[in-house]
C-alpha cells in the first residue's frame, strides 16, 4: 500500500471519528455512532500494518488476537455497575502505550544516528537513506532519519512530553480505579507537604528536560518517568471520592493528550487529530462537571475542598423514620413522583427493583419521573447508564434543570442513596463547602422519602439538613432490600 | 443533683411539672427525683405511681424546697414560694417576667437561677420544650369542647327519619397553636369550619387543618410573622376596620366562635364587639382564650361563664390546659424533661448552665445574680423570612439594551482570544521548523473540532462518550505498530507490549460502549 493510500484511509479514519463523537448527541444516533468509531478504527489499524515500513507480522498478530481477546473479555463480565472502574483502568493502558512508544521513539532516534555516522560521509541525502535501507532501517526509522538537528531537538521536546503525560495517566488511573473499586480509602489524602511535593516534582521534570535535551540520555527519560509517575499518584490520592467524575473525565482528556505528543514524535496526523479530539472532549466534559458542582477546575485538581470560611449552619430538628407501609400508602396516594437515584443505588444494585417500582406505579396511571444530577454518581452520565441497563426508559429520565421546577407540584419525591446533589444547604447555608453548587430541589415536593443505609453523612461528609426538614422521612436500610420490601406492598 | 415538684398551689390548678414517665426519663439524665405528697393527684398521678418509678415522696412542700437542687413547676411561684428560693437554686416554671418584676428583684437577691418556659425562643430546635406551644394545643382542643358543651346542637350535619340538623358554622379568629387546634377538633367533629388571622401567610396552614381561611378584601403589606418570631402583630387602624366589617358579616352565620387572638406583652385586641354579640343566633356560644389578657370579646368576663340577654354564652375561662390537667401534665412534664436535656449535655446529673447557648439563654430571666430579662434575639431566626420579590419584568427595549451589551461583551472576550492565540502562534511558528507546524496545524484545528462537537453530546450520554473516547485514544496503537518493524529487539519487543494493551482498550472500549447504546430504550 503506498503513503497516498494510507494517508486516504487516515483521513477517512479521522472523519469517522469525529462523525462517531457527534453521533452522541442522541440516544438513537449513538447506536450508529459506534459504529462509526468501530469503522475508523479497524481502517486506521488496518492501513497501518499493510502500509510501508512493517515488519514483524506475526507479533503484530498475535499481540492484536490476544489483546482482542482480554478485551472483550472483560467488557463482557463487567457489571454496569463497575464502569466507572472499568473506563478508569482503561485509562491506564493508554498512558502505559504512550510511556512505552516515547521510549521506543527515542531508543531508534539513538539507532538510527549510529547507523548513520557509520555512513560515508562523502554519500549525498538519496545515497544516506538508500544505505539506510539497506541496513534494515526503515517506516518510523526512515522517518527519524531524515530529522534535522532542530528537528531532533523538537523531537525530544515531544518524546519527553508524550511519556511525561502517559506516565502521569497511569499512575492517576490506576489510582483512580483503586478508589473507585473500593481498593483504595476514597478519602482525599495528601503526603506532607502537600502541592509542594507536585510543584518538585514537576520542577525536577523540568530540569531533566533540559538535561535530556543537552544529551543526557535515557537516565534523564526514566527518572522523569518515576517523577511523574509519583505526580499522578499523589494528585489523584489528594482528590475526594465526590470529585470522582471530574477526575476519570481528566485523565480521559490526559490519555488524549498523550496520544497527540506521540503522534507529533512519530510525525502521524492521524494520531494527532485523534488524540485533539479525545483530549478536547474531556476537558470539555471535566468543565462541564465543575459547572455543575459550582467547582473551579483548578480548586478540583488541586484536591479537596477548598477551606469553608465560617461555621457550618447548625441543622436543626430529629431525622425521622419511617417504614415501607407508610411509604408504600403515601405512594399509592400520590399522583406526581419524582426518584432522585445517586451512587447509593449502584452500591446496593438496586436498579432493578426501582425499575420494577416505576413499571409499577406507571401502570397505576401515576407520573413517574426521575431526576438526573450532572454528578450523581462516580462517572458523568452513570445513573442513566444504570437506569437504562435496568430497562427504565430514557423519555422519563430527565436531567437537573428540566426538572427542577416541577417539584412543588410533586406529591412524593423519593431519594435513593444520594446525598449532597440534594442538600439544600448548597443554597441556604452560605458556609457551606458545597454553597453555590445547583442542587435538585426535592425538598419542595410535598413529601420526601430518604432511602439511606444510616444516618452517616455522604461522601463529601457535609451535614445534610433535607434529612432534618418537616416533610422528610427516612427509609432506613439497604437500598435493595428497602425497594424490595416496598414491592411487597404494592400491588 | 436532685429534681423536686411541689404540688401546686394555686386555687383550681390541676396540672403537675412531673409525672412518673417523666421522672424515669430525668433519672436517666442522672437525677434523683422528688414530688411533694399529692403533687400528681388532681392530674390523676398517684404517689404510689410515682414512687414505683422510684421517686422520693416528701412530706411538705417546705422540706421539698430545702433539700432540692432543680425545683420545676408549672405556675408562677406565690410569695411564700418566692420567699423560699435561695442561693444556687434553679427554678423551672412560668414565671411572666414582663409582668413580674418584683419576682426577677427577689429570685436577683436570693442568687436562684430562674428559667421561665414561656421565655423558650421559638426556633425549631427549642420546640420540644416550647411549653406555650404544647399548653395552647390543650386549650385550643378543649375549648371546642367547652363551646360543644355548652352548644345545643350538633356539630356535623346529619339527615335523619327525625328530621334534618344542619351543621354548624364554627370561626376561629387567630389561627396561632391554639387556633389551628382549635381548627382541628372543629372540622373532625364535623362543622364547617372558617379561620381568620391577621398574618396572610398561614392561610397555607388553616386550608391544610381543613377550614376555609376568611380572605380580606383589603390591599396593605402586612409584615409577615418572620419578623416577630412567628407571632402577630399590631396592625392599621384601616386593617382593623376592614376586619371587623368581615366580622359583622360573619356574626349572624356562626354558631361558635373561638378567638385566640394574643400579642405579645400587650391587651387582647377586640375583635368580637358588643354588636356583634347582638347579631349573634340565640344558642350560640364564644370561647374567648384571651380572657386572661383582657379577652377578645369585652363582654368576656375572665374565669366564668356568662349568658347575654339574647342567649349568646360567653366562656371566658383561663384554665383549659388545667381542665385537662393528666393530658397538660404530660405534655408540660416532657417540655421540662427536654429543657433538662439540653441543661445536662452530659448526662451526669449535674446542669451546665450555658448562657451561650440560644434556647437557654432565651428562657434563663434570672441567672447568678443577674437579671438576665428580656434576653437579646436568637442568632438563627424563627421563620425563613418570606421572598415577596418578583424577579423584574424587563420592557423590549431593556431586553434588546441587555442583549447587545452581551454580544459586544461576547465578541470582545472572543477578539481577545483570538488576538492572543494568534500571538502564541506566531511565537511558536518563529521558532518551529517546517515540519513540526504543519502537524501544529492539524492539530489546533482537530482540538477546535473537538470543543465544537463535544458540546452537543447529551448529558445523559456522558458515559457512553466516555468509553467511546477511551477506545478511540486507544488509536496509540499506530505508534507501536510503526515501531514494531525496528531491528532493535527492545523496541520491538515494548512495541509488541504497546499493540497488546492497546487492542485490550479498543476492543474493551468498543464493546462497553455497545452494551451501554443497546440499553437505552424508549417507553
Amino acid at each position: 500500500m503506498s503513503i497516498g493510500i494510507v494517508s486516504a484511509a487516515y483521513i477517512a479514519a479521522a472523519v469517522l471519528f469525529i462523525l462517531s463523537l457527534g453521533g452522541l448527541s442522541g440516544q438513537e444516533s449513538a447506536k450508529r455512532a459506534v459504529w462509526y468509531g468501530i469503522a475508523g478504527m479497524a481502517l486506521a489499524v488496518f492501513a497501518t500494518v499493510f502500509g510501508p515500513g512493517m515488519g514483524n507480522y506475526l507479533i503484530v498478530l498475535v499481540m492484536i488476537g490476544v489483546g482482542a481477546y482480554l478485551g472483550q473479555m472483560v467488557a463482557g463480565k463487567v457489571e454496569m455497575t463497575e464502569m466507572p472502574q472499568l473506563v478508569a483502568a482503561l485509562h491506564s493502558f493508554v498512558g502505559l502505550a504512550a510511556v512505552l512508544i516515547g521510549y521506543n521513539a527515542y531508543i531508534e532516534l539513538g539507532r538510527v544516528l549510529e547507523l548513520k555516522a557509520q555512513i560515508s560521509p562523502t554519500l549525498n541525502e538519496a545515497g544516506a537513506m538508500a544505505a539506510l535501507h539497506d541496513m534494515g532501517v526503515k517506516g518510523f526509522g526512515a522517518v527519524l532519519a531524515h530529522k534535522t538537528g532542530v528537528e531532533q531537538a523538537i523531537l525530544k521536546v515531544e518524546v519527553f512530553l508524550g511519556v511525561f503525560i502517559g506516565a502521569v495517566t497511569f499512575t492517576g488511573s490506576i489510582i483512580a480505579f483503586g478508589k473507585l473499586a473500593g481498593k483504595v480509602d476514597g478519602k482525599a489524602k495528601k503526603l506532607p507537604g502537600g502541592h509542594m511535593l507536585n510543584a518538585g516534582a514537576a520542577a525536577l521534570s523540568v530540569i531533566l528536560l533540559i538535561m535530556f535535551l543537552n544529551g543526557a540520555g535515557m537516565w534523564a527519560l526514566l527518572l522523569m518517568t518515576l517523577a511523574a509517575f509519583f505526580i499522578g499518584y499523589h494528585l489523584i490520592m489528594g482528590i475526594g471520592g465526590a470529585d470522582m467524575p471530574v477526575v476519570v473525565s481528566m485523565l480521559n482528556s490526559y490519555s488524549g493528550w498523550a496520544a497527540a505528543a506521540i503522534g507529533f514524535t512519530l510525525g502521524n496526523d492521524l494520531l494527532i487529530v485523534t488524540g485533539a479530539l479525545v483530549g478536547s472532549s474531556g476537558a470539555i466534559l471535566s468543565y462541564i462537571m465543575c459547572k455543575a458542582m459550582n467547582r473551579s477546575f483548578i480548586s478540583v485538581i488541586l484536591g479537596g475542598f477548598g477551606g469553608t470560611t465560617g461555621p457550618a449552619m447548625e441543622v436543626e430538628g430529629e431525622q425521622i423514620a419511617i417504614d415501607s407501609d407508610g411509604v408504600a400508602q403515601a405512594l399509592e396516594e400520590a399522583d406526581s413522583i419524582i426518584i432522585i437515584p445517586g451512587y447509593g443505588m449502584a452500591v446496593a444494585q438496586a436498579q432493578q427493583s426501582v425499575s420494577e417500582l416505576t413499571k409499577r406505579l406507571r401502570a397505576k396511571g401515576k407520573n413517574v419521573r426521575f431526576a438526573i444530577h450532572p454528578v450523581a454518581g462516580r462517572l458523568p452520565g452513570h445513573m442513566n447508564v444504570l437506569l437504562a441497563e435496568a430497562k427504565v426508559p430514557y423519555d422519563i429520565v430527565m436531567e437537573m434543570d428540566e426538572i427542577n421546577d416541577d417539584f412543588p407540584e410533586t406529591d412524593v419525591a423519593i431519594v435513593i442513596g444520594s446525598n449532597d446533589i440534594v442538600n439544600p444547604a448548597a443554597q441556604e447555608d452560605p458556609n457551606s463547602p458545597i454553597a453555590g453548587m445547583p442542587v435538585l430541589e426535592c425538598w419542595k415536593a410535598k413529601q420526601v422519602f430518604v432511602s439511606k443505609r444510616g444516618q452517616g453523612t455522604g461522601y463529601s461528609g457535609i451535614e445534610n439538613p433535607l434529612f432534618y426538614k418537616e416533610n422528610t422521612r427516612m427509609f432506613y436500610g439497604d437500598a435493595k432490600k428497602s425497594l424490595d420490601e416496598l414491592l411487597t406492598k404494592i400491588s | 443533683m436532685k429534681i423536686g415538684t411541689p404540688k401546686e398551689v394555686f386555687e383550681g390548678e390541676n396540672r403537675v411539672a412531673m409525672t412518673p414517665d417523666s421522672a424515669l426519663q430525668l433519672q436517666k439524665l442522672g437525677y434523683d427525683c422528688a414530688i411533694e405528697t399529692g403533687a400528681g393527684a388532681a392530674a390523676g398521678f398517684s404517689d404510689e405511681t410515682y414512687a414505683a418509678n422510684g421517686v422520693e415522696i416528701i412530706k411538705t412542700a417546705a422540706a421539698l424546697w430545702k433539700e432540692c437542687d432543680i425545683v420545676a413547676k408549672v405556675r408562677q411561684p406565690n410569695e411564700t414560694e418566692m420567699k423560699r428560693l435561695r442561693e444556687g437554686l434553679t427554678l423551672i416554671s412560668f414565671y411572666n417576667p414582663a409582668g413580674n418584676e418584683a419576682g426577677l428583684a427577689a429570685a436577683k437577691k436570693k442568687g436562684a437561677n430562674v428559667i421561665a418556659m414561656e421565655m423558650v425562643p421559638r426556633i425549631s430546635r427549642a420546640q420540644k420544650m416550647d411549653a406555650l406551644s404544647s399548653m395552647a394545643n390543650i386549650a385550643g382542643y378543649r375549648a371546642v369542647i367547652e363551646a360543644g358543651n355548652n352548644f345545643g346542637r350538633f356539630f356535623t350535619g346529619q339527615i335523619t327519619a327525625a328530621g334534618k340538623v344542619p351543621p354548624a358554622k364554627v370561626l376561629v379568629v387567630g389561627a396561632g397553636v391554639a387556633g389551628l387546634a382549635a381548627i382541628g377538633t372543629s372540622t373532625s367533629l364535623g362543622a364547617i369550619t372558617y379561620a381568620f388571622d391577621v398574618r396572610p401567610e398561614v392561610a397555607e396552614q388553616v386550608e391544610s387543618m381543613g377550614a376555609e381561611f376568611v380572605y380580606l378584601d383589603f390591599e396593605e403589606e402586612q409584615t409577615d410573622g418572620a419578623a416577630t418570631g412567628g407571632y402577630a402583630s399590631v396592625s392599621s387602624p384601616e386593617f382593623r376596620e376592614a376586619q371587623l366589617a368581615k366580622f359583622r358579616e360573619l356574626a349572624p352565620e356562626v354558631d361558635i366562635v373561638i378567638t385566640t387572638a394574643l400579642i405579645p406583652n400587650r391587651e387582647a385586641p377586640e375583635l368580637w364587639t358588643e354588636d356583634m354579640v347582638k347579631a349573634m343566633k340565640p344558642g350560640s356560644v364564644i370561647v374567648d382564650l384571651a380572657a386572661e389578657k383582657g379577652g377578645n370579646c369585652k363582654l368576656t368576663v375572665a374565669d366564668e361563664k356568662i349568658v347575654t340577654d339574647n342567649g349568646v354564652t360567653i366562656i371566658g375561662y383561663t384554665d383549659f390546659p388545667s381542665r385537662m390537667a393528666s393530658q397538660a401534665s404530660t405534655l408540660y412534664a416532657t417540655n421540662i424533661r427536654h429543657m433538662m436535656t439540653d441543661l445536662t449535655p452530659e448526662k451526669d446529673g449535674q446542669i451546665n448552665h450555658d448562657m451561650e447557648d440560644d434556647v437557654i439563654r432565651g428562657a434563663t430571666v434570672t441567672h447568678d445574680h443577674e437579671i438576665t430579662w428580656p434576653p437579646p434575639p436568637p442568632k438563627v431566626q424563627a421563620i425563613a423570612a418570606q421572598t415577596k420579590e418578583k424577579p423584574k419584568e424587563l420592557t423590549p427595549e431593556e431586553k434588546r439594551a441587555k442583549e447587545t451589551a452581551a454580544f459586544k461583551a461576547q465578541t470582545k472576550s472572543q477578539v481577545i482570544l483570538l488576538v492572543v492565540g494568534a500571538l502564541l502562534l506566531l511565537v511558536v511558528g518563529g521558532f518551529a521548523p517546517e515540519s513540526f507546524m504543519s502537524h501544529f496545524i492539524v492539530f489546533a484545528l482537530s482540538c477546535f473540532v473537538g470543543f465544537q462537537v463535544i458540546w452537543g453530546v447529551s448529558h445523559s450520554l456522558h458515559t457512553p462518550l466516555m468509553a467511546v473516547t477511551n477506545a478511540i485514544s486507544g488509536i496509540v496503537i499506530l505508534g507501536a505498530l510503526l515501531q514494531v518493524g525496528s531491528g532493535s529487539w527492545l523496541v520491538v519487543f515494548l512495541a509488541a507490549v504497546s499493540i497488546l494493551i492497546a487492542t485490550i482498550n479498543i476492543v474493551g472500549g468498543f464493546m462497553v460502549t455497545r452494551r451501554m447504546l443497546a440499553m437505552f430504550q424508549k417507553s
